[in-house]
């Protein structure tokens, strides 16, 4: 079992590589190679890193549309998440996703979702599968401050709470809602007392010291396990860039901000590190070695086949030939490796292509 | 619903008063006491909660059946069905895949006013990813729905609110038939009209065949069972025999399923047609409470008749 010295080490270095590659797809962005929406995690590291470390590589996780963090601590190949920024069929969702749409069913990680607390019953719906044929496997869900007002976090909520499901809603509670403070967004200071209006437990931290989060994590985490139902976590955090890239982030202080990047989370660990006895040049060297893999992936990126059509179309539905997923397995049939399907449903070949 | 959950453990019942009430419709009755309360699931009044619970459960290997008390409850869920179930397999690379069922009462009751009297197939049979069902008759509602549990996909099924007292024959148990989607029925045939329905208007139409029987103008009924897929070879076909055709439905006039099937058949028959396509759906109003209103917004046998008088220049 690797120490604690050489687990914090793993840590910044996956930390430093989510960094990294935030600041290649922003490079990106500007040079026209990435469209749409594009949301960084910039700041927020600590709260996916610490969270996986708490998890078992079964357990499902759900992120909302700033989704590359904790796609890439759960184990996706960074290569695969910038093919897929870049529009590339070897993206992780074959490039139909794009930055809000990672998907990775090998790790169990069922996606980025974009539409503010449409997720949170989904996830809600893998945690009753669990409680449903009885095993012990936990969902995290994630979402932000600004979900904590719409009426999907509601439902969700009531269900999981009312089932007793084994699930843990985290909120990343990054301060703004876009632009919107949470002040001006919420009655509350402290959101994480509604976990009592939905009969679950709750907790609230803050969220720039990966051991932190880590251990706070696992205790829900146990608690789901063994049966004694969901937590609601509000997790302080803060993002340093602004909502997506078309955002100047005119809202906050300069002072904020400033305040704000003392606890950047890479900073900390690099420090704990450093009082751990961890030299500059080992830490160094970590940098370097993450910056070498996200220029990799950039490479890689630029390189790869454009989407295909055969996906876009040959995707619409599920033929029946795909894979059946058991309850029990990883819940979802492998990625699809490069290989297209033609179209395969007695359906779809009776009514002709796509969709009748 | 019985035959399928015994015929596969994954196959669980959730929605509103399912279980201990029996079904707002009867329609779950004595599943509860055949399946336990893990597989048959009364859920609070939180539709879009339950619905996401079943993109959910679906995503990881269940295949849930979702009951909406009626299909005008489903607004409030919309978006797990158009966000969600039908957009996750494509939209993941074809890695995740949702085999959940939404299903129950669908279009005008007797007198419930504007919120409850909605046809929705034209919502959501306009969506890439899901399947619409809406049979007419118990033997088909019985093949379509076993077809639509094993399906991989999401399925949208809407059943008639006013047809779950229609006595029909079904197969018998172990007698197993499974309808497939996109295969239209040909309930009736002629060669004086093509008469296209679904759902309650089906009825309609066939009344509106006997009626103009008797007046020598013999119509062929068809119905195409499923509106997405949507079976255009049959219609077509049979318009290139009749030269006619009246489209019935339940949804109101602008757009729809009802204009779908318009736009493929002009397009697909059009040397063939002798007349301009008809269509009789509700009128472009929300639904009156008062009978003799109602009764005027919704298809009648005389607007059908009238409607293929008028394209057979009789």
């Amino acid at each position: 079992m690797a120490s604690d010295r050489d687990r914090l080490i793993a840590q910044y270095k996956q930390m430093m590589v989510m960094r990294r590659f935030e600041e290649e797809a922003a490079r990106g962005y500007a040079q026209g190679k990435i469209g749409g929406f594009l949301h960084l995690y910039i700041g927020q590291e600590a709260i996916a890193v610490g969270t996986v470390a708490a998890l078992d590589e079964r357990d499902y996780l759900f992120q909302t549309y700033r989704d590359h963090g904790i796609a890439l601590a759960r184990g996706m190949d960074p290569k695969a998440a910038m093919s897929e920024l870049f529009g590339k069929d070897p993206g992780c969702s074959r490039g139909m996703g794009g930055s809000m749409h990672f998907f990775d069913a090998e790790h169990n990680f069922l996606g980025g979702w974009a539409i503010v607390g449409g997720h949170l019953a989904v996830a809600a719906g893998a945690a009753f599968k669990s409680k449903y044929i009885g095993e012990d496997r936990v969902t995290v869900c994630f979402f932000g401050e600004g979900a904590t007002n719409i009426g999907g976090f509601h439902e969700a909520l009531s269900l999981a709470g009312l089932w007793k499901l084994p699930i843990l809603f985290i909120c990343e509670n990054n301060q703004y809602a876009m632009g919107t403070p949470m002040s001006r967004t919420s009655p509350l200071e402290d959101l994480s007392i509604k976990a009592a209006g939905y009969g679950m437990h709750g907790d609230k931290f803050e969220g720039h010291d990966v051991r932190v989060v880590q251990d706070r994590v696992a205790r829900a985490v146990e608690r789901a396990r063994k049966g004694d139902g969901p937590t609601f976590l509000e997790i302080e955090t803060y993002r340093f860039r602004g909502h997506s890239m078309s955002d100047p982030a005119k809202y906050r202080s300069r002072a904020e901000l400033e305040q704000r990047k003392e606890r950047d989370p890479l900073l900390v660990t690099r420090a704990q590190l450093a009082d751990a006895g961890v030299s500059e040049a080992e830490l160094d060297a970590l940098d370097e070695q993450a910056d070498n893999e996200i220029q990799e992936a950039v490479a890689f990126a630029d390189q790869a086949e454009p989407a295909k059509e055969e996906i876009m179309f040959g995707e619409v539905y599920a033929g029946p030939e795909d894979n059946e997923p058991t309850p029990t397995g990883a819940g979802a049939r492998g990625h699809a490796n490069g290989t297209t399907r033609t179209v395969d449903s007695s359906v779809e070949q009776s009514v002709g292509h796509h969709g009748g | 619903m019985l035959e399928e959950m015994e015929r596969d453990e994954n196959v669980f019942l959730m929605g509103e008063e399912v279980g201990h009430y029996q079904g707002a419709y009867k329609v779950s009755e004595g599943l509860l006491a055949r399946f336990g309360e893990q597989r048959v699931i009364d859920t609070p009044i939180a539709e879009a909660g339950f619905a996401g619970i079943g993109v959910g459960a679906a995503m990881t290997g269940l295949r849930p059946v979702i009951e909406f008390m009626t299909w005008n409850f489903s607004f409030v869920a919309f978006d797990q069905i158009i966000s969600n179930a039908a957009k996750i397999h494509q939209m993941s690379g074809g890695q995740f895949r949702v085999p959940v069922v939404f299903r129950g009462p669908n279009g005008a009751a007797r007198q419930v006013a504007a919120q409850h009297s909605h046809s929705v197939d034209p919502f959501y049979a306009c969506i890439p990813g899901v399947w619409v069902c809406i049979p007419a008759t118990p033997r088909d509602a019985k093949g379509l729905l076993k077809t639509a549990i094993r399906e991989n996909n999401p399925v949208i099924f809407l059943e008639g609110e006013t047809l779950y007292n229609v006595k029909g024959d079904v197969l018998d148990e172990g007698e197993e038939e499974l309808v497939p989607f996109g295969k239209a029925r040909i309930a009736r045939e002629g060669d004086g009209c093509t008469l296209v329905a679904w759902g309650r208007p089906y009825y309609t139409a066939i009344e509106a065949a006997e009626v103009l029987a008797k007046e020598g103008i013999e119509c062929e009924v068809i119905d195409p069972r499923t509106v997405r897929p949507l079976d255009t070879e049959t219609i077509v076909q049979s318009v290139e025999k009749t030269n006619r055709c009246v489209v019935v439905h339940e949804h109101w006039p602008y757009g729809g399923p009802g204009a779908e099937v318009v736009d493929r058949v002009q397009r697909d028959a059009f040397d063939h047609l002798d007349a301009p396509i008809m269509r009789i759906g509700a009128l472009d109003v929300p639904m009156p409470y008062a009978t003799n209103l109602e009764e005027l917004v919704l298809p009648t046998v005389d607007r059908v008749a009238d409607a293929v008088r008028a394209v057979c220049y009789a």
